[in-house]
């Protein structure tokens, strides 16, 4: 079923990517192509059919309740954008 | 040297014939040469690779030939692997000043084999693409035919094998991305089973779909670089703690009575006719060898692509969620507030495929929607899986060609993502019914390579393997290079 530019406006908000409004037609033609295609999968019959989410209907494992990191704090800060003091800069949020 | 396979280097280091500086050296000054007419890597660590090599020729003076099953042999590995102080940028700008704290487990793996690692391959952004137009670093051209797509996404990996820039490489492949790839730039390609190889540090596309595999000029190279790049691994939680077998001690078994099914939905309308002969003609060299062709339906295999199509865009979506400038990669300039910083970090970082996979994806996981896209492709994946299940109650393997056209050229299909999509059409399957498979050269047509492919059962790796080499024993198909690759002298 073909969605509209509002209902693509929609996604983008929560896929948290600006879209510019000259952008909007062109990308929604293309997200209705792609749709159109995938619309065939609704003539199949699927009732009774069991979800497949892994291809050997593997369960995730459990292991040990155990330290297994290191402290990596300062590699994985040394590479964000922003850091103070050990921690994440982000724009203020709350005033 | 570039002329030997991965195997005959191995056994040349071993004799002595050369080092594994000379042969690092020696494919340093071919990349050097050759890198401008293809674009097939993003990043050359050329010091770190003399630096390796040299190693290598150390280790084998004092521990003997028995330190590493590939010791001293330069391969590539796809910018998708994390290599720790080394650039990781999956092709897109998102990431083009990621330098990962770690290296991946295949990454890892390979090391501790004793390979040397040239750089990384250029591929389409976060794997997503079947021509290497996405690249945030420009196209891949095809060595066979430069103003061709090198196929895709690990379209790097395949032209800088082909063009002998490095012997092998490693790919990941999450509806084709190594077989397609392999296939349109004439070499031998491996999706492994689901769970075969570790995913840690892969950088994630589709997590109930993405693997791991080589490339390589052999299906004997390819073994090579599988034994040390497979096993379990607790940190990858999809992970299989399956045994690993010996992949070359089973490259000479016999095909005497191997059943190859051919289903009919892969040598359909839409398969290029030069395309489906080459494949017939490989087909009858492995009936030669004894091998025997059954006809056999796959009903669901048209739904593959549809299906596909919600899968991996909705597990994308949730994937590249952590792109949000915070922690890593890129930020934009003078964020007014956090959502500002999200939406034009994101906007600005991320090609146009990518957001819109990012989209559809949002989209089909959405309230609502769910039902009729993900729940419902999650059933017909099922079906998908079924058909092969019943299908190998009657044959070993399952064969045909790897793509319905050979390289198509620059610019042909990128405006419409759907005929993009259907290039696809004969990969796909495997990476939702989690099998392996293999692609292998098998001709040529309009002067371009032609891929055959073959899908095996859960874990069949080493079969597949065989078949490849028993048909590269018979045939020469493997050993043809693009002219690109001999102008450049020896």
């Amino acid at each position: 079923m073909p969605i509209d530019q509002d209902a693509i406006a929609s996604v983008a908000r929560l896929a948290r990517i600006r879209v510019a409004p000259e952008e909007m037609p062109a990308l929604t033609a293309r997200i209705n192509t792609i749709l159109a295609m995938v619309d065939q999968m609704a003539a199949v019959d699927t009732a009774g059919v069991e979800l497949m989410a892994n291809p050997f209907d593997a369960r995730q494992r459990l292991r040990e309740d155990a330290v297994t990191e290191t402290d990596q704090r300062a590699a994985f800060l040394a590479i964000a954008p922003a850091t103070e003091g050990g921690l994440y800069l982000v724009p203020k949020v709350i005033d | 040297m570039h002329r030997l396979t991965l195997a005959e280097q191995r056994q040349g280091l071993i004799r002595g014939d050369f080092s594994s500086r000379e042969l690092t050296a020696h494919y340093l000054a071919r990349i050097e040469r050759l890198e401008p007419a293809l674009n097939s890597f993003i990043s050359v660590t050329a010091e770190a690779a003399l630096a390796a090599a040299e190693a290598a020729d150390a280790t084998r003076a004092r521990h003997g030939n028995d330190s590493g099953l590939l010791l001293g042999l330069p391969i590539a590995h796809k910018d998708i692997f994390c290599t720790a102080g080394v650039r990781t940028s999956c092709a897109s700008k998102m990431l083009d000043n990621f330098v990962p704290p770690y290296d991946a487990a295949v990454v890892e793996r390979l090391r501790a084999a004793g390979a040397v690692s040239l750089g990384k391959t250029n591929m389409d952004e976060f794997a997503m693409g079947s021509s290497n137009e996405t690249s945030y670093y420009g196209p891949v051209k095809n060595p066979w035919a430069t103003d061709c797509v090198p196929g895709g996404s690990s379209g790097g990996s395949a032209a800088a094998v082909a063009a002998q820039l490095c012997a092998a490489a490693t790919a990941t492949d999450t509806g084709g991305s190594i077989r397609q790839p392999a296939a349109l730039c004439g070499i031998t390609g491996l999706k492994p089973s689901y769970g075969r190889v570790s995913r840690h540090g892969m950088i994630a596309f589709a997590s109930s779909l993405d693997q791991g595999g080589p490339m390589a000029r052999s299906a004997e190279d390819a073994a090579l670089l599988l034994a040390a790049m497979a096993g379990f691994d607790a940190r990858d939680s999809t992970s299989m703690d399956v045994p690993v077998p010996d992949y070359r001690a089973a490259l000479g078994d016999s095909l005497e009575g191997l059943r190859i099914g051919l289903p009919g939905a892969y040598f359909s309308a839409g398969l290029d006719p030069a395309i489906e002969q080459a494949v017939r003609a490989a087909l009858a060299e492995l009936e030669k060898l004894g091998a025997i062709l059954v006809d056999i339906e796959l009903p669901h295999t048209e739904l593959a692509v549809p299906c596909y199509y919600v899968i991996a865009p909705s597990e994308a979506s949730a994937n590249l969620a952590r792109f949000d400038g915070v922690r890593y990669g890129y930020r934009c300039a003078d964020p007014v507030d956090l959502d500002d910083l999200y939406t034009r970090t994101r906007a600005e970082g991320f090609g146009e495929e990518v957001k819109r996979r990012i989209f559809v994806g949002t989209y089909a996981l959405s309230a609502g929607y769910y039902d009729a896209y993900y729940r419902k492709a999650q059933q017909i994946r099922r079906l998908i899986r079924e058909d092969f299940l019943k299908a190998f109650k009657t044959v070993d393997v399952v064969a045909g060609p790897t793509t319905p056209h050979t390289a198509f050229r620059f610019g042909e299909k990128i405006a419409d993502p759907v005929s993009m999509y259907l290039e696809d059409v004969y990969t796909i399957s495997a990476n939702l019914a989690g099998l392996p498979a293999l692609s292998i050269p098998a001709g040529l047509a309009q002067h371009k390579p032609v891929g055959l492919q073959f899908i095996g059962q859960d874990f069949a790796e080493a079969r597949l393997l065989n078949i490849g080499h028993r048909y590269q024993q018979v045939t020469d198909w493997h050993r043809r290079t693009p002219a690109l690759a001999q102008e450049a002298g020896a």
